[in-house]
């Protein structure tokens, strides 16, 4: 597609925003009940699971992505671990891997602000609904998700943000191959090593325009669900 | 209802009930200062916290076996909390409609007109409950657990948060929905005003600890009673409205003698019960006229009981065999040669419906 008379390749944006849709729903569905169990937890085991989730904050990309590339190998633990499942092929180097890779990268993002919105719910609220009759998961539905609203959208929010703007596990476990593993930052860094400023002004500039334009619809929604919810 | 229950959190108990038996009618008063246990008993016995352990059986079915327990779901409990724990994201129809979807099957569904109207909360159905005031909530929260159609009915500190005239209000509607519903009540309260008002017997806790349970009658005749700690010696008398007026005085049968009240009684309530501070009950040995005080009452002194800093607590009878406590000084102990079986006259400068 031409683009200010430069030629561009738009097959990365569309991987990007698949691979951090995906990743979300993912994260999304295992992240809550992990959340939840962890907010619940009272034994002294909770520190350990904190600080193992957030691990992704502080080690560099590329540590991550070392040891995701060990056990994704052909012959690594989570690739055997798979074919009992009847999986075939290969986790690196493929989507299916890139997606694993960033569900670790980013569980961070959607755990931390489910478990901020899950310690929000006072206690007794749970504790008059189960004198109403409502078992655990039914308290979960009715009560625990509706009140929680907020921090879902801030937890997809982020969750989708950070894997679209993820880099250095991809570079160590995705690599580089069109339609595959090649996604918009990684592109952005081709480009710019193949000295073709132009087509990294114009994708950063994409880039920069599309996150400013979630995070405000996002922060509005927010503000929206602010004075219902309150 | 009888049990052991225990609650221990990091090697420390929270809990440490020793064996206790309640009978399962009328109202039982948990009794403590903050930290005394009184709320961990209650959700111990509601079976809210899991960490529970010990044994409890309630008319014959066992609540709690060692760490094993009957779902707090299936006990046919209603629970108001301290302050109300309405769900904020619901209305108040949805509130009370929560519970009662939940009810089994064969369960035949209570009046919701009924119990709504009772409770005085048939114009609030749609409102959002944060738009609620305090006594409102509770009156909703109040609503939404009588909807459970329970067999044993907890409340924990559901006036604490209010002002003094929901409170009043509230207490009133607690005590008449007990007589209507006759459903057992266990209610926690750090309030001697409440605890004169509703108990029939009271449970008083310290350090996690059940320390004594007794009828209100046995606590009010002690006069260490721990519900004295704060305004001193109470008496609470039990006596029968005559619902009239005269000269702004509501007259208030006790036996052959007559107390005067500067308000009147609830429309057709039987009987009242009145709340007298020692220290408002003066004493005199002839029927004095000249004077501004109302109640004067013929009574005979039963017992001297010495107090700190000169003070004498001094047990009355009256006619009618109730008893009423007069605090006076060392001094006027000496004055008047105050001894038991003496015949004299008690003096009542105030004397205030329990609230």
């Amino acid at each position: 597609m031409q683009i200010f008379g430069a030629e561009i390749d738009l097959q990365p944006i569309w991987l990007t925003l698949e691979i951090a849709t995906i990743t979300t729903l993912i994260l999304l569905i295992i992240g809550t009940p992990l959340a939840w169990w962890i907010t619940r937890m009272r034994s002294s085991v909770k520190v350990v699971l904190e600080a193992l989730i957030a691990l992704p904050l502080v080690l560099p990309p590329t540590v991550l992505g070392f040891y995701l590339l060990i056990i994704m190998n052909p012959n690594g633990t989570l690739t055997e671990f798979l074919r009992w499942f009847g999986f075939e092929g290969q986790l690196t180097f493929s989507k299916t891997g890139l997606i694993i890779g960033s569900v670790f990268y980013s569980l961070p993002f959607t755990v931390q602000p489910l478990m901020h919105a899950f310690e929000a719910i006072p206690q007794r609220l749970l504790d008059a609904a189960a004198t109403l009759r409502a078992h655990a998961l039914d308290q979960f539905l009715t009560i625990v998700l509706p009140l929680s609203q907020r921090g879902f959208l801030v937890a997809a929010t982020l969750t989708f943000a950070h894997t679209v703007g993820e880099f250095g596990v991809v570079l160590m476990v995705g690599g580089n191959i069109p339609g595959q593993t090649r996604v918009v930052s990684i592109d952005i860094f081709d480009h710019v090593e193949n000295l073709e400023y132009t087509e990294a002004h114009i994708l950063s500039g994409m880039m920069l325009v599309f996150s400013l334009f979630v995070l405000m619809l996002v922060y509005g929604l927010n503000r929206r669900f602010g004075v219902k919810v309150g | 209802m009888q049990g052991n229950l225990q609650l221990r959190f990091d090697e420390r108990f929270e809990l440490q009930s020793g064996e206790f038996e309640l009978p399962l009618s009328g109202v039982t008063v948990l009794f403590g200062r903050s930290g005394s246990g009184k709320s961990s008993l209650l959700r111990a016995i509601s079976g809210l916290d899991k960490r529970t352990h010990g044994h409890l059986t309630v008319n014959g079915e066992v609540w709690q076996q060692g760490h094993k327990h009957l779902a707090p779901q299936s006990r046919h409990i209603g629970f108001v909390f301290q302050d109300a724990a309405l769900f904020p994201h619901k209305t108040v129809k949805q509130n009370l409609a929560y519970g009662i979807h939940r009810l089994p099957k064969n369960f035949k569904p209570a009046d919701f007109d009924q119990i709504v109207h009772r409770v005085g909360i048939a114009d609030k159905l749609d409102r959002k409950v944060n738009f609620l005031s305090g006594g409102e909530r509770q009156r909703v929260a109040i609503a939404r657990a009588l909807l459970m159609q329970p067999k044993y009915l907890f409340m924990d500190e559901p006036l604490s948060a209010l002002d003094w005239r929901a409170k009043h209000q509230l207490l009133t509607l607690i005590e008449e929905l007990v007589a209507e519903f006759e459903i057992p009540l266990f209610y926690i309260t750090h309030a001697p005003p409440e605890v004169e008002r509703l108990a029939d017997r009271i449970v008083f806790m310290q350090q996690g600890k059940i320390e004594t349970i007794e009828t209100l009658q046995q606590a009010l005749a002690r006069p260490d009673s721990p519900l004295f700690d704060e305004q001193g010696a109470v008496s609470v008398l039990i006596g029968q409205p005559q619902h009239r007026v005269e000269s702004g005085w509501h007259p208030v049968n006790l036996g052959e003698d007559v107390l005067w009240l500067s308000e009147s009684s609830p429309i057709h309530v039987k009987s009242v019960r009145v709340r007298i501070l020692a220290k408002d009950v003066s004493l005199a040995l002839s029927d004095p006229k000249d004077l501004s005080i109302t109640n004067h009452l013929p009574v005979t002194i039963t017992e001297l009981i010495p107090e700190s800093e000169h003070k004498v607590l001094v047990r009355l009878r009256l006619r009618d065999g109730q008893y009423l406590f007069s605090e006076v000084t060392q001094q006027s102990v000496e004055r008047l040669h105050l001894h038991p079986d003496l015949a004299l006259y008690a003096l009542i400068k105030s004397v205030a419906m329990t609230e």
